[in-house]
């Protein structure tokens, strides 16, 4: 024997404090405890010796190998722990780098507007319906009481493709659909694109309406008027103040005009209001006999309100927008500003 | 129309502010436009005569004149203008007036002769916007007194936007019956005084027409001075009006017009032949009209003619031959009721509308004639003289309105309006409005009177009452209606769904115009008819668009001369194409990219945008409905031969297109760059399968990688049908993870690498069961599309 356990014991427990990585460790462990290591080669040599020199021996050695075991695992845990703390230091990245990937776009200011709208009528009930945009003259002026050359068809400045086709003026031709095919009890709204051969600052010739209706039996003004108070504050999310003026559409009687405080100015009177405090934002009113007679519901039994408003105003009242225009010029820098 | 306010008063005058006068009106259903003051603001004129007059000494054109204003001394005023006269009377500005445009008027010296004010023209007084001289008041004008008061400055043009059933407001009289109902007051209605007659002679009245024409009343006025000045202050009321001052006589029947609401016409008698007919026109005949516009007359036009030709458009305009000159003596004043079905987008159809025709097509009072005639002569002898002859009234009573009486529930108009309302106050309303009232056992029975149209049915009749009571004063109701439970149609896709994916991909949505430039849609679907707006608004707007990409192409180009170098847009709508007789309108989904296929950003390599990742884009819809589709290589005009892909349902049925922007368009539309489009049929594309629960296999699933060697030709999606069409039981899914040309694989042949992954329901697989599924698969893919495997 070379070396006394002793001095096996001392070297190793060096090597193992001098052991700079798990590799070296590795290496240590196996000079001491592999099967030809220097322990290992100690308890063999042990088949020599006697049975009672053998037990004590084997006892001492042991005693050495364990001791030499626990360092090694508490090294061993020391250097795994350095290579981790290495490891994370030098995964580190610049958190505040954007993300990497497709970017996420927008709805059109006036789908956004729509979709509301379409929410607070579907939340009691409104079955939302698209009609066509290419109308016969029936659908858009005869059924609704405005016969040829009834002077309400100098207010729409219709865009004709021939005598008896136009493009819609309005969407309230979708109520005559509606009511044609369908009884009541009925609630309804139609959202979709309407056509005005007319072009400045305040119009473009293709617009968005929103028209709404129900019949049902004992439908009355104050209904209508609950209905309409209920939506503007929902829709502005606002108490805000709202009037009915008396107005003229040829489909419904009584008509109305709806006016709100102007949300620019809080009624104050501005530009946006032309100093009065209101602005204009639908027109309502009863549905007029006439109309149920085109689509043969009999008044007597039914009543019924219905509305029409402009999408695109109610969107710029809500946004601030000022300029009509921008909703059909299409410029990411201005639908961006709404995504 | 737009009318004094001082003039209305003068028929009623509440104790209210003008603009309570106003909120008064507009919360009736008259909306009140505008208010403005009648003259603008100025102060320190008042009515001045000049009682002296000399030459300037150093100035030719120069008067000095002493003039009269009210004090103990008269001012001297120097003045240039050449109608001033010894006698006259002038609107005098003093030392320290303001005139109009801030303009202060301050001693001064002319030519070395003191000036202590000036005389005033229309135009600075801000009165007219051309002046030719001074102003000249009236002789018996008060010297001293404010200009403002003494022409009633201190006035309101008050501006109603009238809806077309009232045509009863459009008068002063009418707007004076509306206040005092408001008001509950008492208004003073017009005197009118028949006048003498004192000639006999009278011209034939022959109306042919008489259901356009119930009633036609005609005068004959002699010796009328038809250059005799109109009087200020009917010029002031007509200037409120908006209505120029031109003669006479024709400013006595436009006084008329606002006054009573009677349009009335004046014919010069001299150039009349014979008689007067009432009838339609010939369609050779034509007219020459006032404004100078010569027409071609059609046979459904209502004309006023003699015994030769026609004279003018009946109800909406007079002719330039028969009209009054300063040469006419003799005046044949008509005063007519046209129905307003006889009058109605006849003036339209000429491009004309006239305060007259405005009126006939809303409907005139028909008993109204014989009053304003009257009041029409009256005023016309007063102003410039004249013999009055006897009325010619050719009245057809058969054809004339009837008001018939209304009947109007009580239980009806409670029920619509949701209140209680005295009687006694429903009648007081109706009787203020001038319609007659019989109670009877359940409600009322309504006759209106002639000056309104809109009163035909019970509901008109409530709506009266609605508007009197005051709309804001009648109740609201909150919502209580019969429910139904709500759909959930699971069959069909919501768009809002793809919208919302569409966004989340990077896809701004856009709204487009549906009518599009005639040029960029023939480009673009040269194939298909173009569908003409009769009357666009543009050439660039005229015809309706057959595919969604014209709006979205133009959108893209306003962005990309925007310095933006990516696009990507969607937008949802219908297009509209003609099948046979008919046009359809059918729904579509369309989308267009341009630009890196990612934002600018770190760590990913910039990349231009391809058909494939606009394929993903349509396949992830797709993907939300659960449908398989297949995309063939196809042509369509406005795409690239290379790159254009037809997509059709598994029905065949033809969901759509998808390809790469033909690059002959993409220069002639003015890109730099390639440009992807998508057009999806929504109806197809949104029709949803409901998923149907397969069971799941407790055996282990294995995966196979094979490369085959196919001819370029042949698509990978032959490949893939290939595998699909032997209905191997144990094929789940198939993965294509290379395609590989080069080394290795001989020119013309493509490697195509693919993954398939294979599952039994009964047994796990085992090398050798899988290797016969394998080669039985590769036997079919040789003889079907000679793919080889490769080594």
């Amino acid at each position: 024997m070379s070396a006394t356990l002793e001095e096996i014991l001392a070297q190793a427990l060096h090597q193992l404090r001098d052991a700079q990585d798990l590799n070296q460790l590795d290496l240590v462990r196996v000079h001491y405890l592999g099967k030809k290591g220097l322990f290992t080669l100690q308890m063999k040599e042990l088949g020599a010796l006697d049975p009672d020199q053998r037990r004590s021996a084997g006892q001492v050695i042991n005693h050495a190998k364990d001791q030499f075991q626990q360092k090694l695992e508490a090294k061993k845990e020391l250097l795994q722990n350095a290579a981790l703390e290495a490891r994370l230091a030098s995964e580190g990245i610049d958190v505040t780098l954007p993300g990497r990937g497709q970017t996420v776009a927008g709805l059109h200011p006036v789908t956004t507007t729509l979709r509301r709208i379409s929410k607070i009528f579907a939340s009691v009930g409104f079955q939302v319906v698209e009609g066509p945009e290419i109308e016969d003259d029936y659908h858009n002026f005869e059924a609704l009481n405005i016969p040829a050359h009834h002077p309400a068809r100098a207010m729409h400045d219709t865009f004709y493709f021939d005598a008896h086709t136009v493009l819609r003026t309005h969407t309230s031709p979708v109520q005559i659909r509606v009511m044609e095919s369908e009884k009541p009890p009925l609630k309804v709204i139609a959202p979709g694109r309407v056509y005005r051969c007319d072009s400045d600052i305040t119009h473009t010739p293709m617009f968005h309406q929103v028209e709404g209706f129900l019949v049902d039996t004992d439908v009355s003004f104050a209904d209508l008027k609950g209905v309409v108070y209920e939506f503007l504050r929902a829709f502005f999310e606002k108490d805000i103040q709202v009037r009915f003026r008396p107005s003229y559409f040829p489909f419904t009687e009584p008509s109305a005009e709806v006016d709100i405080e102007c949300v620019m100015c809080c009624g104050k009177g501005c530009r946006v209001c032309s100093h009065t405090g209101w602005l204009e934002v639908m027109g309502c009113g009863m549905i007029h006999p006439e109309v149920f007679k085109a689509v043969n519901i009999d008044s007597e039994i039914y009543s019924g309100f219905a509305f029409g408003m402009g999408v695109e105003r109610l969107a710029m009242l809500r946004y601030g927008i000022n300029d009509l225009r921008l909703f059909f010029e299409n410029d990411l820098k201005f639908l961006e500003q709404f995504n | 129309m737009q009318i004094s306010e001082a003039w209305l008063r003068e028929y009623v005058n509440p104790a209210i502010s003008t603009e309570q006068l106003v909120e008064q009106l507009t919360m009736a259903g008259l909306e009140v436009d505008s208010v403005t003051p009648a003259a603008a603001a100025f102060s320190g004129v008042v009515v001045g005569e000049v009682i002296a007059m000399q030459p300037h000494p150093d100035a030719d054109r120069l008067r000095i004149c002493q003039v009269a204003v009210g004090e103990s001394e008269p001012l001297q005023i120097i003045c240039g203008a050449s109608n001033v006269r010894l006698g006259l009377k002038i609107p005098a500005a003093l030392i320290g007036a303001v005139l109009p445009g801030d303009f202060k008027i301050k001693k001064s010296k002319l030519r070395g002769e003191e000036s202590f004010g000036m005389l005033c023209s229309e135009k600075e007084l801000g009165l007219a916007a051309d002046a030719n001289g001074l102003m000249e008041l009236a002789t018996d004008a008060p010297v001293g007194v404010d200009i403002r008061d003494y022409l009633s400055l201190n006035d309101n043009i008050i501006e109603v936007d009238l809806t077309p059933n009232r045509a009863d407001c459009l008068s002063v009289e009418g707007l004076a019956r509306e206040v005092a109902v408001l008001n509950q007051m008492d208004w003073s209605i017009t005197q009118v005084e028949k006048s003498a007659v004192n000639h006999a002679d009278t011209l034939t009245v022959s109306v042919k027409a008489t259901d356009a024409c119930p009633r036609y009343l005609g005068r004959l006025l002699k010796d009328v001075n038809v250059k005799a000045e109109t009087p200020l202050w009917m010029r002031e009321r007509l200037r409120r009006s908006g209505i120029r001052s031109l003669s006479a006589v024709v400013d006595v029947t436009n006084y008329v017009l606002i006054e009573l609401g009677q349009p009335l016409h004046a014919f010069d008698a001299a150039k009349l032949s014979g008689s007067i007919n009432v009838r339609y026109a010939n369609t050779d005949e034509s007219v020459a009209l006032l404004n100078g516009q010569t027409i071609k007359l059609d046979n459904e036009t209502l004309i006023i003619a003699d015994d030769k030709q026609a004279l003018a458009l009946a109800g909406i305009m007079g002719g330039s031959e028969s009209a009054v000159t300063d040469e006419t003596q003799n005046v044949f004043l008509e005063c007519a009721f046209f129905s307003p079905l006889s009058i109605a987008g006849r003036a339209r159809n000429y491009g004309l509308h006239t305060d007259s025709s405005h009126r006939f097509e809303r409907g005139v009072d028909p008993s109204l004639q014989e009053r304003a005639i009257e009041r029409a002569t009256q005023l016309i002898i007063d102003i410039a003289g004249g013999s009055v002859g006897a009325i010619t009234d050719a009245t057809t009573a058969a054809t004339l309105p009837q008001r018939v009486a209304v009947l109007l529930r009580k239980l009806r108009l409670e029920k619509t309006l949701g209140i209680d309302l005295a009687d006694e106050q429903v009648v007081d309303i109706f009787q203020r409005l001038g319609m007659s009232v019989q109670t009877q056992s359940d409600g009322w029975s309504v006759t209106p009177p002639g000056c309104r149209f809109d009163i035909a049915i019970e509901a008109d009749l409530i709506e009266e009452i609605a508007r009197i009571v005051g709309y804001n004063k009648l109740p609201s109701s909150s919502l209580l209606m019969r429910s139904e439970l709500g759909k959930a149609t699971e069959a069909l896709l919501d768009l809002d769904r793809v919208k919302d994916l569409l966004v989340d991909r990077g896809f701004q949505e856009a709204i487009t115009y549906s009518f599009v430039d005639e040029q960029i849609q023939q480009a673009i679907a040269p194939d298909d008819d173009l569908i003409r707006l009769k009357n666009p608004i543009s050439a660039d707007l005229s015809v309706m668009r057959t595919t969604l990409w014209c709006g979205l192409l133009k959108a893209a180009l306003h962005n990309t001369n925007r310095q933006q170098n990516r696009v990507r847009f969607f937008e949802s709508g219908l297009r509209f194409v003609n099948k046979g007789d008919h046009t359809q309108q059918q729904r579509m989904l369309s989308g267009l990219a341009l630009g890196s296929a990612y934002s600018e950003q770190w760590g990913i390599a910039t990349r231009k945008v391809d058909f494939f990742d606009i394929k993903a884009d349509v396949q992830a819809m797709v993907a939300l409905t659960g449908a398989e589709v297949e995309f063939i290589p196809a042509k369509h005009p406005a795409l690239h031969p290379g790159q254009t892909a037809e997509i059709l349902s598994p029905q065949g049925e033809k969901i759509g297109w998808l390809g790469m922007l033909h690059p002959t368009l993409e220069k002639q539309l003015g890109f730099d760059t390639q440009v992807f489009l998508f057009e999806l049929d929504q109806d197809l594309l949104l029709s949803k399968q409901i998923p149907k629960f397969k069971p799941l296999s407790k055996y282990p699933s294995v995966r196979r990688d094979i490369a085959l060697i196919v001819k370029e030709e042949v698509a990978v999606s032959a490949i893939i049908n290939c595998i699909k069409d032997c209905d191997e039981p144990t094929l789940q899914d198939i993965v294509i993870f290379d395609i590989y040309r080069g080394k290795g694989v001989e020119e013309g042949s493509k490697s195509v690498a693919l993954s398939l992954i294979i599952q039994d329901f009964s047994q796990t697989l085992t090398d050798s069961g899988i290797d016969a599924i394998f080669s039985g698969l590769l036997e079919t893919l040789t003889t079907k599309i000679s793919a080889k495997l490769r080594d």
